[in-house]
């Protein structure tokens, strides 16, 4: 009797599962699907094609959005990386007073809502009359790139051994050659993984941006302004593309460090 | 050069770009468009009009994060139940979605809601009226849902997976009914999971702009539209500023209230 109950409550657990998963897999492969219907007409399927994406590599303004979407994020990545890992390693050695309180600052970008990020970085960046566009849109990436690299970084030097870096100044290396001998090679997957999940916020990014730039668009805000005219397939060709590039950059993170880092 | 001074480059680039940003919006809300100070801007948001805008955001976004709890935590339990083998799988396959960028999400979500989209094609194919979808408030509640879901299920099955299922089997042992292990021991021990799950559905939902506007063409408005509405169609940065200072500090409050529930912060939050 127990054993039957038991099975009938699995079933019943995978039924949910099941639901939930179809809930949130069912729109994404409508769109998926959509982008190579020949028909502009959601309502029927009437043969594949792949003009959509045909269409989406020969529009001027989505492949300049591409253009300065991957820009801001390659630049981005590579500075928070550095800023980062830099910041970590000069954390580490620091006192746990003033650790505390630059870690406290880190968690601010994740903690506040990206809207107010967004505005309060437009604010000052009006208020400083520097015009909004590319670089401004890289300098408020770099912010909130760069905490996701000390995160990253932390865990790495803690499980360090401290005498590795003591032993190598005892022998006469000079602190800067130290770091760049000993403490880097130790601490690199922590840096690979930083700049992964860098570069992958950065792509993703739709908030900060838009309110960051006024010139330059990325494709996230290239979606939004099509969204405001209605719906057009070539979005879904370029929505199937970019979700297939991220769920590719984390399929890689997660890779190299199991599922807490997707988190 | 002591190595503590390589974390000066970051300290300065997160003070420069994150705190002082912040300043700037408490400075906007406070002055008027010629810089003079002025309390005005608070008054003029005290008005009926706002009041009915951050109150649709609140009761949209405190829905959402019911409905993201009712759904999220029996999922939550049973992927951290011993039922299934392929667990691990399928918690990725309900966490994959969170990383693809919400706009093509609520995109996908227009295209099912459309009044010529795949729900009401599928209706009338059916020989069933077509229903109007974009524009209620069910549709940007279900987009909200189907944006917010997975931050509700991580935290909550973070928090199940970690806990000793000894405790569980104890319980059962001793003759407890089902419902009441769930009750009297899951639930109790998972709180630092939910409050955490709150928060991150909670938070989004009632800031978000971009999903009501697609999801309902500008019928439903919220205080996350009305400040980007100030900020790049009315170019009015001041009140836009007072909103945003006075919605931050809604959200503190609300996120200091539920850390007493969870003092020691042992959620099993995303940081």
């Amino acid at each position: 009797m127990k054993v039957r109950s038991h099975r009938a409550g699995k079933l019943l657990k995978g039924l949910w599962l099941a639901l939930v998963l179809a809930f949130l897999y069912i729109p994404i492969i409508v769109m998926i699907a959509l982008s190579f219907n020949a028909s502009v007409s959601r309502a029927a399927w009437t043969g594949f094609t792949l003009d959509w994406y045909v269409k989406l590599f020969k529009s001027k303004q989505i492949m300049a959005a591409l253009n300065v979407t991957i820009t801001v994020a390659v630049i981005a990545t590579v500075v928070s990386t550095v800023l980062g890992t830099l910041g970590a390693i000069g954390m580490h050695a620091m006192s746990t007073g003033m650790a505390n309180l630059l870690i406290n600052v880190s968690y601010l970008p994740m903690t506040t809502p990206d809207i107010v990020t967004g505005v309060s970085l437009m604010l000052m960046f009006i208020f400083v009359k520097v015009p909004l566009g590319k670089w401004t849109m890289i300098m408020a990436h770099i912010a909130f790139d760069t905490p996701y690299v000390l995160f990253s970084v932390m865990p790495k030097l803690r499980q360090m051994n401290p005498n590795l870096y003591e032993a190598a100044l005892d022998l006469g290396c000079h602190p800067a050659k130290a770091l760049y001998k000993v403490i880097i090679p130790e601490i690199m997957p922590g840096i690979v993984t930083g700049a992964l999940l860098a570069f992958t916020m950065s792509l993703d990014d739709f908030v900060i941006s838009y309110f960051t730039s006024n010139t330059d668009q990325n494709l996230a805000m290239i979606v939004y302004s099509a969204a405001r005219r209605g719906v057009e397939p070539t979005m879904y060709a370029l929505s199937t593309l970019m979700f297939i590039v991220v769920l590719g950059l984390l399929l890689i993170v997660n890779r190299r460090n199991g599922l807490e880092d997707i988190a | 050069m002591k190595r503590s001074w390589y974390a000066a480059p970051y300290g300065v680039w997160m003070v420069l770009f994150t705190v002082v940003p912040l300043l700037f919006v408490l400075y906007y809300a406070f002055t008027d468009q010629s810089g003079a100070f002025t309390v005005n801007n608070f008054v003029k948001i005290a008005s009926p009009m706002y009041g009915l805008v951050l109150w649709d955001s609140l009761r949209l976004a405190f829905f959402c994060t019911l409905l993201c709890l009712l759904i999220g935590y029996p999922t939550a339990y049973f992927l951290a139940s011993r039922d299934f083998s392929n667990a691990q799988t399928l918690v990725v396959l309900i966490l994959v979605p969170m990383w693809m960028n919400f706009l093509l999400r609520t995109y996908a979500m227009m295209t099912l809601f459309e009044n010529n989209g795949v729900i009401n094609t599928l209706l009338e194919s059916l020989g069933l009226e077509r229903i109007q979808m974009i524009g209620t408030e069910g549709a940007v509640l279900v987009g909200m849902v189907y944006n917010f879901l997975p931050f509700m299920v991580l935290p909550v099955y973070t928090v199940l997976k970690k806990m000793d299922y000894s405790v569980i089997e104890a319980a059962e042992d001793l003759g407890a009914s089902p419902i009441r292990v769930v009750s009297r021991v899951v639930l109790p021990m998972s709180i630092p999971g939910v409050v955490s799950g709150i928060t991150m559905v909670f938070m989004p939902a009632v800031t978000t702009f971009a999903i009501s506007r697609m999801l309902s063409s500008g019928m439903i408005y919220l205080v996350g539209d009305m400040i980007e509405d100030y900020f790049i169609a009315m170019n009015n940065r001041n009140v836009g500023s007072t909103i945003s200072l006075v919605m931050l500090v809604l959200i503190i409050l609300s996120i200091g209230l539920l850390r007493k529930v969870d003092p020691d912060n042992t959620g099993g939050g995303l940081w």
